[in-house]
Parts: C-alpha cells; sequence; structure tokens
C-alpha cells in the first residue's frame, strides 16, 4: 500500500485557477492559553476529495467545527465557491452548501429514515409534503449513488454503515455541495467502509466537494485526491496523495520518522496460561453477548481478537477482568477461576495475576480527577506495598514509585501530581499500561492499545506489548484496527455476534478474509479449520 | 497549564462571591427604604461585638461544620445527602437517651458515650435510604429527603408520648443530669483568665467539631476508604473495574455522613439546650449542603463557610432584632451568599480566568 515518490516532497498544491470550493486564509482559533489553530489556509478545489489528517489534539476537529459555525474564528477569513462567507451558526454553514456527517451520529433513533432526513428542514407546518418529498429524493439518490437505505425503517434497527448514509443523505436533502466527514470509517467494517468510499467517489463525479479528516493513513491514500496534514494546531503541510507515501505523512504529523510495522520476532509459545472453555454472558438487559466460546491463550504469544465493535469482545473482557459475571470453565494456570462475581471481583483477578488494560481509559482505566500518582494504583491500592500501616496509604512511596513508572514509560510531562486529564491521550494510555505491566502479570487483557493514541506513542505502545510477550507473558488482544491486529498478534481469532468465526494466522490470511469473518460471513466450514492449532 | 494560580481558585473567587452577595443584600434592604451600611455594621456588632455575639456564631457554625462534613463525605462518592435534617434529629434521640440512661458523674465521660450514641442514631437513619440505593437503585435524594419528614414525625410522637416529662405541657425531654453538661465557652476559657459571657451557647462540641474536621482530611485524602470512595464518587464503572464494591461504598460513605449529621446533636441537643425539644436542628442539616457547596467538599472551606454561615445566622438575627428588618429578608441575604457563591460560580470564575490568561500573556511578552 505504499506508494513511494521521491519526486513529490512537500509540494504544496497551488490554488486553481477557478475559484476553489473552499478556501481557508490565515484561521486563528485560541482556547485560553492553547492556541488550536494557528494561521491556517487551506484551498479545496471543486469536485476533489481532500483528506485532513493529524493526530488528537492537531486542531482537525476545531478546524472543521470553525466551517460549520460552531467555534468562531479569532482570525481569518472563509471563502465559498470564491465568495467571503461570514458563518456563525450551523444553518448558516448548511445556507452556504457545508454538509457534516459527525463522528457520532446526530440521528434521532426511534425516528425513521424519512423523518430523520427531514428534521429540521421541514417546508411546512405539516409533514406530509416534505415526507414525500424527501422519499423522491431519497429513491433518486440510492439510484444515482449506491446510497440505498429503506426510507421507512427505524434508525435503531438500522447498522451503523446505514445509520451513516442516512446522515449522509441529510446533508444531501439539504442541498449540501460540500460534505464533511469527521473519521467516518471509525465505526465500520472494512466492507463497510469500502461501500463508503465508493459512495464518496459516486459524489465526486457529480461534482462535490468532499473533506475527510481522518488518523489511518491507508485511507487517505486509498481515497483522496490531496491531503493536508495538521500539528499542534498549524497546517504542516498539503500535498498531493498520488506524490507522497504513509510513511512521509507519518513523519509530517509527528514531526520525526515513525516506525509503522510492528518490529518482532517470531513467537515462541509455551503453557497455556488461560484455557476459556464455553464461555456464555448475558448482560443486564437480558441479551446474550458471548455465546459459547473456547479460548486458550499460551505463555510467549500474542493472541489478538478482531471484530467490529460491539460483537462480544468488550464482555468478554470484562467476564476475564472480574467485573461481569458469565458461565463457562476458566482456567488459569491451571486452576479454576470465579465467574460468578461470588467470590471475585478485579482485585482477586489482578491477585490470579491477571492485569487489564480496558477498552476505555476514560471510564474505566483511570479516573480522570485523580492526579497521576493516585491512578498508578488504581486497582492494586490494597496491595500490602502500598500501605504505610494499618490505616494510611503511602501517598509518598507511591509517588516515588510513579515518578520512576512515568520516566521508564516516556510520560510526558513526567509530573506525578498532574490530574490524568490533563495528560494527551497517548500519555494517559501510558500511564495505565505503566500501572498494569509494573506489575508483571501472567496474562495481560488489552482492549483497544491504540485507540485515540497519537502515531509516536503507537509505536511505543506497540513495543512495550512485544516486549512483555518476549518475557513469556500471554497477552489478549482486543481491538477494532485490523492493521492493529494484523500486525501485533501471532495468532487472529474473529469474532462476529458473540462466537467466534474462526482462527487464522497473521501469515496465512489478508485483511479481505477477515472483513468477510467479521461480517459474519463464512464459506461453508470456515469456521471450524484453525489452522493455528500447531502453534500449540 | 494551570489557568489560574492556586490562591485566586481558592481565596480570590469566594471573596469576589461574597462581597456579590453583600453588595446585591445591600441593593434589598436599601429598596425597602434601610440603610445598608447600618444593616452590616448592625450584623457585624451582633456576630462578633460581644463575647455573647461571638459564642453564638461560633455555636451556630459548630452545627454546620458537623452537617457541612456530612454532605461532603456523601457528596464525595456522588451521593447528595439531603437527609442531613433527619439524621440530626435522630442523633438528638440518640444523645438524649444515652444522657438520660445513666447518671453521669462527669461530661468527660458523657461526652464519649453520648457522641457514639448520636453518631449511631444519625448512621442508622441514613442507613436505610442507602441500602435501598445499593440495593433497589431508589434514588438517594428521594428517599433522604423523605426520611426527614419521617424522622420529624417520628420525634414528634417520641416527644409528646414517650420522652415528655409526665405533667408537664412542653413537648420536650427531660433535663439531662447535671454531670451530662458540656463545660461552655465561659467555662473553658476562665482558667486562661479570660472573661467570656456565660449564658451564651458554644461549647465543648465546637472542639469535636474540629476535631472531625481533621479527620474528615484524614479519611477522605490518606486513607484506603477515602480513596474508594473518591474513585467511586469520580466514576462507577472504573470503581467497578478496580474492583471496588460500589455497594458497600454507598453504604460506607452514607453511615459516615449520617454519623456526623447525628453528631451535631452533642452540639445542639446536649451542649446547649440539656434537653431534647422538638425542632431542635432548625434547618441546620439544610444549611450543611449550602456549606459543603461552598466550602468545596474540603474541611478548610468547610471551616470557613461554616464561620460565615454561623456569622450570617447570628447576623441575621441581630438584625431583624434592632433593625425591624424581617426575618424573611435575612433569610434572603443567606440565599444570596449560597447563590453567589455555589450556583454562579462561573459567573465569576470565567472572566477572572480570561484576566489572568491575559496576564500571563502580558507577562510573557514582557520577557
Amino acid at each position: 500500500m505504499s506508494v513511494q515518490n521521491e519526486a513529490g516532497r512537500q509540494e504544496t498544491v497551488a490554488p486553481t485557477a477557478s475559484a476553489p470550493a473552499i478556501e481557508l486564509r490565515g484561521i486563528s482559533k485560541a482556547f485560553g492559553p492553547v492556541q488550536a489553530n494557528k494561521d491556517i489556509s487551506i484551498s479545496v478545489a471543486k469536485g476533489s476529495i481532500h483528506g485532513i489528517i493529524g493526530e488528537n489534539g492537531a486542531g482537525k476537529s476545531t478546524l472543521m467545527s470553525i466551517l460549520y459555525g460552531f467555534y468562531k474564528a479569532d482570525a481569518g477569513q472563509i471563502l465559498i465557491n470564491g465568495q467571503e462567507v461570514n458563518i456563525t451558526d450551523s444553518q448558516e454553514a448548511i445556507a452556504a452548501g457545508i454538509g457534516m456527517v459527525f463522528q457520532h451520529f446526530k440521528l434521532v433513533e426511534n425516528f425513521t429514515v424519512l423523518e430523520n432526513v427531514i428534521l429540521g428542514a421541514e417546508d411546512g407546518g405539516l409533514l406530509k409534503p416534505s415526507l414525500a418529498k424527501a422519499r423522491k429524493l431519497l429513491k433518486q439518490l440510492s439510484d444515482e449513488y449506491e446510497l440505498s437505505v429503506d426510507p421507512d425503517a427505524l434508525i435503531e434497527d438500522l447498522s451503523v454503515g446505514h445509520q451513516q448514509r442516512v446522515e449522509i443523505l441529510k446533508a444531501l436533502y439539504r442541498q449540501a455541495d460540500i460534505l464533511i466527514l469527521d473519521e467516518p470509517t471509525g465505526v465500520l467494517t472494512p466492507a463497510e467502509a469500502d461501500h463508503l468510499f465508493r459512495i464518496l467517489e459516486g459524489l465526486k463525479e457529480q461534482g462535490k466537494t468532499i473533506i475527510m479528516i481522518t488518523h489511518k493513513l491507508r485511507e487517505i491514500m486509498e481515497i483522496t485526491d490531496t491531503v493536508s496534514v495538521m500539528r499542534r494546531g498549524e497546517m504542516t503541510a498539503t500535498v498531493k496523495t498520488a506524490d507522497t507515501s504513509p510513511e512521509e505523512l507519518a513523519e509530517l504529523m509527528v514531526g520525526r520518522k515513525v516506525l509503522l510495522r510492528v518490529d518482532k520476532k517470531p513467537a515462541s509459545p509455551g503453557a497455556p496460561v488461560i484455557e476459556i472453555e464455553n464461555l456464555e454472558v448475558v448482560d443486564e438487559q437480558g441479551v446474550r453477548r458471548v455465546k459459547g466460546i473456547d479460548l486458550t491463550v499460551h505463555q510467549g504469544e500474542i493472541l489478538g481478537i478482531c471484530g467490529v465493535a460491539g460483537n462480544g469482545q468488550t464482555e468478554l473482557l470484562e467476564v476475564l477482568g472480574g467485573y461481569m459475571n458469565g458461565t463457562g470453565n476458566i482456567l488459569m494456570n491451571g486452576q479454576e477461576i470465579d465467574l460468578s462475581g461470588k467470590h471475585s471481583n478485579g482485585q482477586t483477578r489482578r491477585a490470579r495475576g491477571i492485569s487489564h488494560v480496558p477498552e476505555d481509559r476514560h471510564d474505566e482505566g483511570l479516573i480522570l480527577e485523580f492526579q497521576a500518582w493516585e491512578n498508578m494504583v488504581f486497582g492494586y491500592h490494597h496491595a500490602p506495598e502500598y500501605q504505610k500501616n494499618a490505616l494510611l496509604m503511602d501517598n509518598a512511596g507511591i509517588k516515588e514509585m510513579t515518578q520512576k513508572s512515568m520516566d521508564k514509560f516516556d510520560v510526558r510531562p513526567p509530573n506525578p501530581k498532574l490530574e490524568a486529564k490533563s495528560f494527551s491521550g497517548g500519555n494517559q494510555q501510558k500511564i495505565v499500561l505503566a500501572r498494569e505491566i509494573e506489575r508483571n502479570p501472567d496474562l495481560l487483557l488489552i482492549g483497544q492499545p491504540t485507540r485515540g493514541v497519537d502515531i509516536g506513542a503507537i509505536e511505543f505502545i506497540h513495543q512495550q506489548i512485544v516486549a512483555l510477550r518476549d518475557e513469556g507473558k500471554a497477552i489478549l488482544l482486543v481491538s477494532v484496527e485490523l492493521d492493529e491486529i494484523m500486525s501485533l498478534s501471532d495468532r487472529i481469532v474473529v469474532m462476529f455476534d458473540g462466537q467466534i468465526m474462526g482462527e487464522r494466522l497473521p501469515s496465512e490470511t489478508n485483511e479481505g478474509e477477515l472483513g468477510l469473518l467479521m461480517a459474519g460471513i463464512t464459506d461453508t466450514g470456515g469456521a471450524a479449520d484453525k489452522p493455528a492449532e500447531k502453534a500449540q | 497549564m494551570n489557568k489560574m494560580p492556586k490562591w485566586a481558585d481558592a481565596v480570590l473567587i469566594p471573596l469576589i462571591s461574597i462581597l456579590l452577595a453583600f453588595f446585591f443584600s445591600g441593593l434589598v434592604i436599601w429598596a425597602i427604604g434601610k440603610d445598608p451600611v447600618v444593616a452590616i455594621k448592625t450584623m457585624v456588632q451582633g456576630a462578633f461585638g460581644s463575647t455573647s455575639g461571638i459564642s453564638y456564631t461560633l455555636y451556630y457554625a459548630t452545627n454546620f461544620i458537623f452537617t457541612g462534613l456530612a454532605v461532603a463525605v456523601a457528596y464525595h462518592a456522588r451521593l447528595f445527602n439531603i437527609g442531613g435534617e433527619g439524621q440530626a434529629m435522630l442523633g438528638g434521640l440518640g444523645v438524649t437517651l444515652v444522657c438520660l440512661a445513666v447518671p453521669w458523674p462527669h461530661w468527660t465521660l458523657a461526652l464519649p458515650a453520648a457522641m457514639i450514641g448520636g453518631a449511631l442514631f444519625g448512621a442508622a437513619w441514613a442507613f436505610i435510604p442507602a441500602w435501598l440505593q445499593a440495593k433497589r437503585g431508589s434514588h438517594i435524594v428521594i428517599t433522604t429527603i423523605m426520611f426527614n419528614y419521617i424522622g420529624a414525625a417520628l420525634l414528634g410522637y417520641l416527644l409528646t408520648k414517650v420522652l415528655k416529662v409526665p405533667g408537664s405541657m412542653l413537648t420536650e425531654s427531660a433535663r439531662f443530669p447535671e454531670g451530662a453538661h458540656l463545660p461552655n465557652f465561659s467555662e473553658i476559657l476562665a482558667p486562661f483568665g479570660i472573661n467570656f459571657s456565660p449564658n451564651a451557647p458554644a461549647n465543648m462540641a465546637f472542639f469535636v467539631a474540629l476535631l472531625c474536621t481533621f479527620l474528615f482530611w484524614i479519611l477522605i485524602w490518606k486513607t484506603r476508604l477515602g480513596y474508594e470512595i473518591r474513585a467511586y464518587g469520580q466514576s462507577e464503572t472504573a470503581a467497578k473495574y478496580a474492583g471496588i464494591n460500589p455497594s458497600r461504598i454507598v453504604i460506607i460513605a452514607m453511615l459516615i455522613s449520617g454519623g456526623l449529621a447525628g453528631l451535631m446533636a452533642i452540639n445542639n441537643v446536649m451542649g446547649e439546650a440539656e434537653r431534647l425539644i422538638d425542632n431542635a436542628v432548625e434547618g441546620a442539616g439544610f444549611i450543611g449542603i449550602a456549606v459543603a457547596l461552598m466550602g468545596r467538599n474540603h474541611p478548610i472551606g468547610i471551616l470557613l463557610a461554616a464561620l460565615l454561615f454561623g456569622f450570617l445566622y447570628q447576623g441575621g438575627a441581630e438584625l431583624s432584632f434592632w433593625e425591624s428588618i424581617p426575618r424573611e429578608l435575612v433569610v434572603v441575604i443567606q440565599a444570596l451568599v449560597i447563590m453567589f457563591t455555589g450556583a454562579l460560580d462561573n459567573m465569576v470564575r470565567m472572566p477572572l480566568e480570561k484576566l489572568f490568561v491575559a496576564l500571563g500573556k502580558n507577562k510573557k511578552k514582557e520577557a
């Protein structure tokens, strides 16, 4: 996928002769002392797809929010089709022909597709004429592009891919010529993402201009015509996609050379650490989330579980982590562990040698209002070495330990007294990782290790996981990022609808095959064969 | 990246808020045709101008320290305990039963026993809502508020039917024995040669309140239990992840909270009235909410806020007495203080933050 082209380094794209669809000149925006956007200028040609890439906190979302009228820029101009516009709220943005598809959809769940499409753009007091008009338009759009959605379906019954199409239809119904998509593929399967890209290509051919915000280099390379890179509020480069490579873009994003591939030796798996047999999990609503799965993770191997979010992976981690109940048999180092919650919780699991980096570090892994040192013992706060006496915790000792861990894991800034919320996503994750790895577990559960983490930190986190594996520890990795699963895992298991669809070795599979399994599609008996059996 | 220096956050903002509250109170007093300057002088004179005034101010403050700490403990676990009023009432019952049970020889024996009685009864009254919240999901705000009414009704019944002295017309318990009398400030300070008004209510309980303030600080920031309470308060999902049992934290935090509210009774029942009377709590349980809010759930803040409200109570009483400003208007002034210090915090905070950011930028430019 790497398009190497030495000739086109950092060539900025000159504005085309005809007025660009959208042009920003010298946009600046500060939030208090934080300069979120610094003197940003871009120009996007009509009928093109422009990517904006950058790490978390680089200012991408702020820029788009300014464009959509959520924030007012401190300085700078916005020109649409060569005309300067003053956008102070989203109504004006829509009037100027801008449509936005947010990362988190803004749909009314218990309304139909049609009702959502006309919501806020009704023609009059009575809904019938608007609904009829929208139905006609939807029919037309679904014929022109691959935008088919059942107009009478309720949103809550649609898949995320279809919900996203409704968002796009909403924008088109409002006659948007410029479509902005914020991290559009975050929740999609690879097949759904491909479908989305076909829709975008179709829209482009019809003369629509598309701006796509993402942090995934692969997508930028695949679909955009031009790409702008943002770093720390500044636009560091705008280049033609054909003239650049993922490596170069990564370097522009981070400001230094980055290793995109994980550097690791082949695994040498040892004895089984955890053996899961016929695990069933039913959630509080009575829904079966995990439907009788069998898994084994050995010493010195990384077992990667891939799948679209919400297919039982979260519940699997939570049961193993000790804070959700399940049924079945689990042996940890040959001894049974309690799944009923009667004799177990997060702390007893930790005592058994299971460390857990949870999927959601904001809601689970960290207490954002706590300082770094308080977070560094979270879940281990009963450990004897952190107590001063029977009554008091050894706060001074914990701070000292935190300082060492922060230095070792390169947490920046290395200040134990800073609240967790003040760290960037990558550094927050390093705090969680330091806490869990430094306890020297036999099994590390790790969910979405690099979600919302900047590229520079991803490299470091991946290295730490591989280093732990090389020490002979067992690692159960859950991630929705196929790239991450492919490059980190020694064995891959695909989960769909609470079941295991198949097991593959990374060297013997590809993203296409995994993508199909993730969507629940198996060729006859595909799930049954387990080529990785020989790994034992 | 601190937007504001810490001192500004801790001192400047509350100070400006209070000044704003007094300014608007002044407007209200002016609007009914009285002189605001005279009014504020009367309040300050009434609250701090005499040893008797100071004693009343401290007496009220003691009540508010207990109830403020009670609200704050629960709040650290993100539980809104509105039931301080009822828990303090029941604490009064516990103190009364202890004081009347034994012919106490000396207050040093009576006080610890009464503290246990008050705390136990207050905690027991908080336990039922806590259990309902933890095990049944009944919202603690609703249940604690209801338990205030149940508590008042229960005490009303006991005072008219059970605890009342036979033959007396008053709905109050018998007087406590002489040995259960807590030394007041006049008696405490006399050995040091300081003359203090002998008939004023501030007593030994004030020092118990100070001790509780210190223990509160230890509990919340130095112990495992405090750590778990704060962790649960910040995020229940994270607490579960860490293996902290949510029901256990809810119940323990509420027991401590109810216990602190119940302890208030050693001040108003044992220290002042020396018998249980109807409506002895006088709304202190509710003022505790304002005190905790204003004190940002920090012991030092609660101490200062309790003193401020002690001043408002005592000064306000003097105001209605000497200046014929109606009692209701004094409540308006208290409400303005609560509004400006608690609810309108951001109104002061936002411009100040901007100011400090601007100042910071200028400094950088000069450098």
